[in-house]
């Protein structure tokens, strides 16, 4: 099975936003038989099952796990092995339903050296009027406890997803997001996979780029919903994620993390 | 008389400081704000809302970190209620 692993760039662009987008890299073929294999359902599985347990070979679930560059993206991200948290088909009636609050997944998920990852497919086109997912960029390292966010309605630069058919978006567990109010006269289909990392979570994509300034451009990047002084901290918390992700302690940008673990003769925390 | 609730998040703790975020809840029944539904927020600042006649009710307290939390990021801190009455 060939693989197209993620450049250092991309994966920084996920540590800084909290999700990466992979355009209509799903087969036409595949988004054709989507909607009757979501509308019967996929066997659900037990809490922790290798993924290729939980989509034998062949079926529709593991061809979509095998497309080289959702493959690949996976590999980056969770690496080799990963198990199956759980998954779910999220089906948004036409005319129907009203938006989820702003949320989280699960509960409150406070590591910062190792994370799961939410896999997102939408087989069809999802227009604006059809309420694709809510998500705000660069909210998934925020300490919050799953709908707690409830009360936020609106953030600057959030997006709301509009994609071609075939899409699937790659989320960090700790992103903000919610469903929204699907205006429109179609139904809109979205097959969720929530991986879990079997082992250390570091130097997994194709790191020769790693030097690349892009890599620290992508990660400084601030979002319009930040506040000035939080959003600074963002910076800091993504230094972290960074230095566990490349075995890096030294990693840095614009000296906020070494500026503050600087205590000469003291035991560094 | 019904209450109109306005919500908005600023960027720092200054009630002229622009906004970054914004909610809505409608006692009168007219409107059903709901979560995404616009991109452009109603004001530019908390005190343009004062200036178009919201009645700011109530704004975040400053609280230092909690000692060994200082780094974490979480909720939005600056957060200020206003309410129109019709």
């Amino acid at each position: 099975m060939r693989t197209t692993l993620l450049t250092s760039v991309q994966v920084a662009g996920f540590v800084a936003a909290g999700y990466l987008r992979l355009d209509g890299v799903v087969p036409q073929e595949l988004n054709d038989q989507a909607v009757d294999v979501l509308e019967a359902g996929i066997p659900k599985v037990p809490y922790g099952t290798p993924l290729d347990v939980a989509f034998p070979a062949g079926s529709f679930a593991r061809r979509l796990v095998e497309v080289p560059e959702v493959a690949g993206a996976m590999h980056s991200l969770v690496g080799p092995g990963p198990t199956v948290d759980h998954h779910a088909v999220h089906v948004r009636e036409p005319r129907g339903g009203e938006a989820q609050p702003l949320h989280a997944d699960a509960i409150i998920d406070t590591r910062m050296d190792a994370f799961d990852v939410q896999l997102m497919y939408y087989p069809r086109e999802v227009t604006t009027d059809m309420g694709g997912t809510l998500v705000v960029p660069g909210s998934h390292l925020r300490r919050t406890n799953e709908s707690d966010t409830g009360r936020y309605q609106n953030l600057r630069g959030q997006t709301r997803l509009t994609c071609p058919a075939g899409t699937v978006m790659l989320l960090h567990h700790g992103i903000w997001h919610g469903g929204r109010r699907n205006d429109s006269d179609q139904r809109r289909y979205m097959f969720k996979i929530r991986l879990n990392p079997t082992v250390p979570q570091v130097r997994l994509w194709d790191t020769t780029d790693l030097a690349d300034p892009a890599v620290v451009a992508e990660l400084s990047r601030r979002f319009p919903w930040y506040e000035q002084a939080t959003g600074r901290l963002e910076i800091h918390n993504r230094v972290r994620l960074w230095r566990a992700m490349t075995a890096d302690p030294d990693f840095d940008i614009d000296y906020w993390t070494t500026r503050v673990n600087n205590r000469p003769g003291r035991a560094v925390a | 008389m019904k209450q109109q609730v306005l919500v908005l998040y600023l960027a720092t703790s200054a009630l002229d400081a622009p906004v970054v975020g914004w909610s809505s809840y409608d006692g009168t029944g007219r409107t059903h704000p709901t979560a995404g539904d616009g991109d452009e927020p109603p004001y530019e600042t908390g005190v343009d809302a004062l200036r178009d006649g919201w009645r700011l009710f109530q704004a975040s307290q400053l609280i230092p970190p909690y000692p060994g939390s200082e780094y974490d990021t979480s909720f939005l801190k600056h957060e200020f209620f206003f309410e129109k009455l019709s």
